[in-house]
C-alpha cells in the first residue's frame, strides 16, 4: 500500500516562471507596443462593417417606421425583445465572474473577469438599443420610461414591469461601469508609467486619477471593490429576474409561470460563460496569453456552462410539465403548438442546443480541447437565442381564440438589426482591447509566487 | 524635527516581505508618519504602518438607505400625490410592486457612494504628488516596492532616517521633493 495519502493538487492558475516585471510587461505591451496581430484587424474591419449595417437599418427605421419589421397582431414583441433578453443574459457571466466568484474566493477568475465584465458593459449596450428604437420613434419614449417632470404632467406607471426594467438595466450598466472601471484604476496607472508617448501619459494618467499604489489607498480600495461585489451580486440576479416579470406579469399562456425568474437567470448565466468562451478562446490564441488564460480556466468555465445549461434543462421540462399538470386548456396547448404547431423546427432545435450538445462537456477531453469548447459555445449562443424567440413568439401567435391567430417572421431589417448589433459588440470589444489592458494587471500580480508575505516577523 | 525642504525620505524594496519587515522596524523604532506603495493591495502592510478606516462601509450604508428612501419616495409621490390613477383596482400606494425599483435604486446608490466614498477619502484625483519626483518611483506600478516616511514626522531627520531605512535591507533610499 502506498503510504502517503494521494492529494489534489489543482493546476497553477498561471504558467511557472513569470514575475511581477513579465506580467506587467506581457499584459501592457499589448496595449502600449502598438502592434496587433493579423487578426486584430480582421475582427475590428468585420466588426465595423457589419456596425454600418446596423446604422443603415436604423436610419431606415427612423424613416419608416416599426412598419418594416415583421411583428403585427397578434405577435407584437418580435426581434425587438428577443434580442435584448438575449444581450441582456449574455451579459450576466461578467458580473457572474467579477462579483459572485470574487465573493467565494475563487482565484481562476483573475485573468478572465476584465474583459469578461467589457463583455457585459458592450453586451448591455447592445441590449439598450432595443428598447430603444422599439418604437420606431425613440424621441418619443422619454417621457413613459423615465420619471422627469414633463410638461403634460404625467408620470410613468410604477405598477408595470416595463419600468421596472427600466431601472433594472441601467443601474445595471451604471454599477458594471463603476465596477469595470474601479478595477481599472490601478492599471492605468501601470499605464500611465510605462507609457514612452507623452499624450499617451496624459491621457491614461487623467483616468489613473494620480494613482500611487499606497497601502492607504489600497485599503479602501479593497473594501470599496468588496462592497461593490457585494452589491452586484444581487443586481445581477434582479436584473433577469425583472426581465422575466416583463413575461411573468402578463396573463399570456407559456409566460405566467413562476419558474421564469430562476429559469431566466440560469439561462442567462449559461448563455454568457458561452459567451465569454467564445471571446476567450480566440484571445488567448490570437495573443499568445496560453500562461495566463489555462487550460484550467476554460475547463472551470465549461464547468458553470454545463451546471447551468442542466439548470435550464430542467427550466424545459418543468415547463412542459406544467403544461399538462395545470390541466389548463390553454398552457396545455401552448406547450403541445411548441413542440409539434409551426414552430416545431426551432423548439427542437434548441433542444439540441442548449439540453443535448452540452452533454458533451461532461468529457474531460472536450472541456480541455479549446477548439471543441468553441464549437458548444458556439451552439449554446445560438440556441440561447432560440430559447427567447421561442418562448416569445409560440406563446403570442396562437391568442386564445382562433380568429386572432397568426405567424411572424422576421423581415430583413429585423435581421439586419440584430446582425447588426452583432458587428457593433464585435467593434466594441475590439477597440477595448487595443486601448485598455485586457486582463486585469496588478490582480495578476497576486498570483505571481512572489506575492506572498512570507514569514512576516515583528508581530 | 520636521524638514520643509523635504516631502520625506523614500526606500526601495524588491519583494513584499522586506517591505512589511522594514515598516514594522520604522514603527517599532517610533516613527508614526508613514506611507508604503506597492504594485498590488497586501493587507498586512496597511497593518503595519498602523492604519485603519473602516468609514467606508458607513458611507455606502448611507448611500443605501438614500437610495431606498429616494425609490420609494418617488413612486409613493407619484402614484398617491401627484398623478393617482386606478390600475386594476389596486391602491394608491401599492407597495408591493414599488419593490422592485425601490431595490434597484438602493443598490445604485450604495455603489455610487462605494465609488465616490473610496475616491474622496483617498484624496483622488490628485495628478501631482511629490513622490512621483523619485524617478525609480514608476516602478511601484510595476515590481518594486515603496515605503516613506514623511518629514512631518516629529523624529524625521533628513540623516538620521535616511541611515536608518538603509539598515533595513533597502534597495535604495531616496529623498523626496516637495
Amino acid at each position: 500500500m502506498d503510504p502517503k495519502p494521494a492529494t489534489y493538487e489543482p493546476p497553477p492558475l498561471i504558467a511557472p516562471g513569470h514575475s511581477f516585471a513579465s506580467v506587467t510587461d506581457k499584459i501592457a505591451a499589448i496595449v502600449l507596443s502598438g502592434r496587433q496581430p493579423m487578426g486584430w484587424f480582421i475582427g475590428v474591419t468585420i466588426g465595423f462593417a457589419i456596425t454600418m449595417v446596423l446604422m443603415g437599418a436604423l436610419t431606415y427605421l427612423l424613416i419608416k417606421g416599426t412598419g418594416i419589421w415583421g411583428i403585427n397582431i397578434p405577435v407584437g414583441w418580435g426581434f425587438a425583445i428577443i434580442n435584448f433578453v438575449w444581450w441582456i443574459g449574455i451579459g450576466h457571466a461578467g458580473t457572474l465572474i467579477s462579483a459572485i466568484l470574487l465573493l467565494l474566493k475563487q482565484g481562476w477568475r483573475t485573468s478572465i473577469n476584465r474583459f469578461a465584465e467589457a463583455m457585459t458593459l458592450f453586451a448591455v449596450m447592445c441590449a439598450g438599443v432595443f428598447p430603444l428604437i422599439h418604437t420606431g420613434r425613440p424621441w418619443l419614449a422619454a417621457y413613459w420610461l423615465f420619471p422627469y417632470p414633463s410638461s403634460m404632467s404625467i408620470w410613468p406607471q410604477f405598477r408595470s414591469p416595463l419600468i421596472w426594467d427600466v431601472f433594472a438595466v441601467s443601474t445595471y450598466f451604471t454599477v458594471s461601469l463603476l465596477f469595470w472601471y474601479v478595477g481599472l484604476i490601478p492599471d492605468l496607472a501601470t499605464l500611465r508609467d510605462r507609457a514612452k508617448r507623452r499624450s499617451l501619459q496624459i491621457i491614461y494618467g487623467v483616468f489613473a486619477l494620480g494613482w500611487r499604489g499606497s497601502v492607504k489607498h489600497w485599503d479602501r480600495y479593497e473594501q470599496a471593490y468588496l462592497l461593490l461585489a457585494g452589491l452586484a451580486t444581487p443586481l445581477v440576479l434582479s436584473v433577469h429576474t425583472v426581465v422575466s416579470f416583463d413575461f411573468a406579469i402578463g396573463i399570456v399562456p407559456g409566460w405566467h409561470t413562476t419558474i421564469f425568474p430562476p429559469y431566466f437567470v440560469a439561462g442567462a448565466i449559461y448563455d454568457g460563460f458561452a459567451m465569454v468562451l467564445t471571446l476567450a478562446i480566440p484571445l488567448r490564441w490570437m495573443y499568445g496569453l496560453q500562461d495566463f488564460i489555462t487550460l484550467r480556466h476554460l475547463e472551470n468555465m465549461a464547468k458553470v456552462t454545463l451546471v447551468t445549461g442542466l439548470i435550464v434543462g430542467y427550466g424545459y421540462l418543468m415547463e412542459a410539465f406544467f403544461g399538462w399538470y395545470s390541466a389548463n386548456t390553454y398552457e396545455g396547448f401552448m406547450i403541445w403548438n411548441r413542440m409539434t404547431g409551426p414552430y416545431w423546427p426551432m423548439y427542437w432545435v434548441l433542444v439540441f442546443c442548449n439540453i443535448i450538445t452540452p452533454q458533451w462537456l461532461w468529457f474531460r477531453r472536450v472541456r480541455t480541447t479549446p477548439g471543441l469548447l468553441f464549437c458548444v459555445a458556439m451552439v449554446v449562443n445560438i440556441g440561447m437565442w432560440l430559447e427567447r424567440f421561442v418562448i416569445v413568439v409560440t406563446s403570442l401567435h396562437r391568442d386564445f381564440l382562433p380568429s386572432a391567430w397568426g405567424m411572424y417572421h422576421g423581415t430583413i431589417w429585423d435581421w439586419a438589426t440584430f446582425i447588426g448589433t452583432l458587428g457593433l459588440f464585435v467593434t466594441l470589444f475590439f477597440l477595448f482591447i487595443r486601448v485598455l489592458p485586457m486582463i486585469s494587471i496588478f490582480e495578476m500580480r497576486t498570483l505571481v509566487p512572489e506575492a506572498k508575505v512570507q514569514g512576516a516577523e515583528g508581530h | 524635527m520636521a524638514d520643509p525642504a523635504l516631502h520625506g525620505v523614500l526606500a526601495e524594496f524588491d519583494n513584499p516581505t522586506s517591505l512589511l519587515n522594514a515598516a514594522h522596524k520604522a514603527r517599532e523604532a517610533g516613527y508614526r508618519d508613514l506611507d508604503a506603495f506597492t504594485p498590488y493591495p497586501i493587507e498586512e502592510i496597511s497593518d503595519a504602518i498602523g492604519f485603519h478606516d473602516r468609514r467606508l462601509s458607513k458611507i455606502v450604508l448611507g448611500g443605501g438607505l438614500a437610495g431606498m428612501l429616494a425609490g420609494y419616495g418617488l413612486q409613493y409621490w407619484v402614484h398617491a400625490v401627484t398623478y393617482p390613477i386606478n390600475v386594476a383596482g389596486k391602491p394608491p400606494n401599492s407597495w408591493p410592486q414599488f419593490v422592485p425599483v425601490t431595490f434597484e435604486l438602493t443598490i445604485l446608490f450604495s455603489a455610487l457612494a462605494a465609488v465616490i466614498g473610496m475616491i474622496v477619502l483617498n484624496g483622488l484625483p490628485m495628478p501631482y504628488h511629490p513622490v512621483f519626483n523619485v524617478p525609480r518611483f514608476s516602478n511601484a506600478s510595476r515590481d518594486r516596492f515603496f515605503l516613506l516616511v514623511e518629514a512631518t514626522d516629529p523624529k524625521f531627520d533628513r540623516k538620521q532616517t535616511m541611515d536608518f531605512l538603509k539598515t533595513l535591507q533597502a534597495r535604495e533610499v531616496s529623498e523626496v521633493e516637495p
